[in-house]
């Protein structure tokens, strides 16, 4: 998995709540059986016409936001499927980063097995990040001290210690979990005298 | 001290409480499909890992499964690839596969539940949200990413932050043509579809308790929707007596045990909830959605709601972006809503207690002329059952195709799907735009409402129709 350290980038703005899993890779791409590629349909249905032409009006579709690493959006962002092809779209994009003051659970925990750092922040602070956007300014983005670096501000966010590390070091929550083997040796054993029809023996 | 049901299955669990919160928690039960399976497989490929337990875990092709004719195999070239992916990953891992052509196959949360696969007291994951419907047997089950699909396959656990305790209580008893759809669909309105975020629910009350189990399921099922990743009901008899015999029901000694292990799965009575509300059933009505988010519910002889009468500019933003995606003007009635297609099936609402619901609306009734109806069955054992019943004899002469079983249109992935600006009466569970097809316009209903909209070809009250 990529590090995440800091981010600089100027942030694409769309404020649409409850954009849900749908939104952002519709079905028809879940098709794959690669993590990859499917950055050129991030928000498919938004993005392009009938003709799968680019709609001019939408913002990933606009200079210099088609390049944004950083995306600020309405709450409760990606809210519905558990589909993992949402944080690879994004990434596959180049969106490593989303700001919002509220996640769907599933979506929230598929960002940081794949180097995406999803930030919350109370409503207000979005909409004056959202001036940057507005702008076509930068922002910076410091996880380690976690903070966002705006003008002459700055904003610190909230993020759980171990989900922190994982994406500092681009840990692989597999191989941590496989350590714990002689742990789960243990369980396994006792499960057998306790729940023994668990194993179906 | 007291525990929550939750708390329970949680604390019989943990392999490990790790330093920084989280948990390192024992999957009992691990469902995957063909959609957010490949990668996973690849990844434990590539870094040469093994199935821990292909015996805890269990695969099905559900999603992209054509509900047409099956002897010619899968036409679309991307949807067979993941099939056939699945096909030859479960061989190679040793994993139980129901191919397309075994009668058990169907949709990955009515076949674990079919088979005894889903037991109470278990931890049961699956890459798809609506994992939760086996929270219904009183198991902690939720939705996964792919990323944690390959961690289950490796480790057989899962890493978790403890999620709040939040109880939904519903008491008294539904009016005649009042469903547990529509106990669910009120529930969400109520809450909103982030208000169970960090959550796990147990629905309580009596109503709950009167429901039966493909029931309970339904109301588990749409849990999400709510944004809580799973939701619960205290095991009871009812639950025992339908896993009595299924082939994968623990059996002689170990049924005993169970049945004792089972019994004991309740929360107590003075433990102490983060959060808890409390509905009347009695006040409870037919339901639909009219927007593009399961919250945004009415009752059908209610109207659709005028953006003016909203004071938050987002919400108004967020009303008026719906109507418009949805083609209805503000303050429409509910029944004036006119219909060009129905669908019967999927996950929520796709076993046979649905389909007997239907078609006891449809006996002797042909559904309008503007109106193309589908029934796709949950799995081919529903089919079976139903067909045995002549409920699809029952379909089929009113005016529905009846189909081979599978997600089909509740996520159109196959070939079943809305055309722009088609509008559907739906028993799914999403109303998202562009969920059923690209323009397409859903209302989630229940199985009698759906059945009623045909017969209408508008959306209308399955209470004109009850005998």
């Amino acid at each position: 998995m990529q590090k995440f350290n800091t981010l600089k980038s100027i942030p694409a703005y769309l404020p649409i709540v409850n954009i849900d899993t749908d939104m952002i890779i519709p079905k028809q791409f879940l098709k794959t059986i690669k993590r990859t590629g499917l950055g050129k349909n991030l928000f498919f249905e938004m993005r392009y016409d009938d003709n799968g032409k680019e709609i001019n009006d939408f913002v990933l579709n606009q200079e210099p936001f088609n390049s944004s690493k950083i995306l600020i959006a309405g709450n409760n962002f990606g809210c519905g499927s558990s589909r993992e092809h949402a944080p690879w779209a994004l990434l596959d994009f180049g969106i490593t980063c989303v700001i919002s003051s509220s996640y769907a659970d599933i979506f929230y925990s598929n960002c940081f097995k794949n180097g995406i750092l999803p930030i919350i922040l109370e409503e207000e602070k979005i909409k004056e990040l959202s001036e940057y956007a507005n702008r076509k300014e930068e922002i910076s983005v410091d996880l380690n001290d976690q903070k966002i670096i705006y003008g002459n501000n700055e904003i610190k966010f909230e993020i759980d210690p171990f989900k922190k590390k994982c994406l500092l070091e681009g840990l692989d929550d597999i191989a941590l979990s496989l350590k714990k083997s002689d742990k789960i040796q243990y369980f396994e054993n006792q499960l057998k005298n306790k729940r023994p029809w668990i194993f179906n023996d | 001290m007291s525990t929550t049901l939750y708390d329970k299955i949680w604390n019989d669990h943990l392999v490990d409480q790790q330093e920084d919160g989280t948990a390192l928690l024992f999957v009992d039960r691990h469902l995957i499909h063909e959609v957010t399976s490949p990668q996973a497989f690849e990844g434990l490929r590539n870094s040469n890992r093994k199935v821990r337990h292909p015996n805890l875990t269990l695969a099905v092709a559900d999603h992209n499964v054509p509900t047409t004719d099956r002897t010619k195999g899968i036409s679309d070239e991307e949807s067979k690839i993941q099939v056939d992916t699945l096909e030859s990953n479960c061989k190679e891992f040793g994993v139980q596969l129901f191919g397309m052509d075994d009668k058990r196959q169907g949709i990955v949360h009515i076949i674990g539940p079919e088979q005894g696969f889903t037991q109470p007291g278990t931890v049961i994951v699956c890459g798809d949200s609506h994992t939760a419907t086996h929270g219904a047997f009183g198991s902690l089950a939720f939705g996964i990413g792919t990323s944690e699909v390959e961690h289950v396959l490796a480790t057989q656990t899962l890493v978790q932050k403890k999620a709040k305790n939040f109880r939904i209580n519903v008491n008294g008893t539904l009016p005649l043509g009042v469903t547990s759809k529509d106990v669910i669909l009120q529930i969400i309105g109520k809450i909103g579809t982030a208000g169970g975020t960090g959550c796990v629910v147990e629905y309580a009350g009596d109503l709950i308790r009167s429901l039966s189990v493909e029931q309970r399921m339904t109301i588990c099922n749409m849990t999400i929707e709510g944004g809580a990743r799973a939701g619960l009901i205290a095991p009871d008899e009812k639950i025992f007596e339908y896993l009595k015999g299924k082939p994968m029901s623990p059996k002689g000694e170990n049924w005993e045990k169970a049945l004792e292990y089972w019994k004991s799965l309740k929360t107590d009575a003075d433990a102490s909830f983060d959060k808890e509300i409390n509905l009347n059933a009695n006040e409870i009505l037919p339901m639909i959605t009219w927007g593009t988010s399961p919250q945004d519910v009415i009752t059908i002889d209610g109207k659709v709601p005028n953006p003016q009468n909203e004071k938050d500019d987002d919400k108004k933003n967020s009303i008026e972006r719906a109507l418009k995606y949805m083609g209805l003007t503000p303050d429409m009635a509910a029944t004036d809503i006119k219909i060009d297609k129905v669908f019967i099936g999927s996950c929520t609402n796709g076993r046979i207690e649905d389909l007997r619901e239907a078609a006891k609306i449809l006996k002797d009734k042909k559904i309008s002329s503007h109106v193309d109806a589908i029934v796709v069955p949950g799995s081919g054992l529903v089919k079976e059952q139903a067909e045995q019943e002549g409920l699809d004899k029952i379909f089929v002469n009113s005016g529905f195709e009846w189909r081979e079983p599978g997600c089909s249109m509740c996520l159109a992935m196959n070939a079943d799907k809305l055309k722009p600006e088609e509008r559907c009466a739906s028993t799914s569970n999403r109303n998202f735009e562009g969920r059923q097809g690209r323009g397409g316009r859903t209302h989630l209903v229940s199985p009698g409402m759906a059945a009623a909209a045909a017969i209408s070809g508008n959306l209308d009250d399955v209470r004109k129709y009850q005998n």
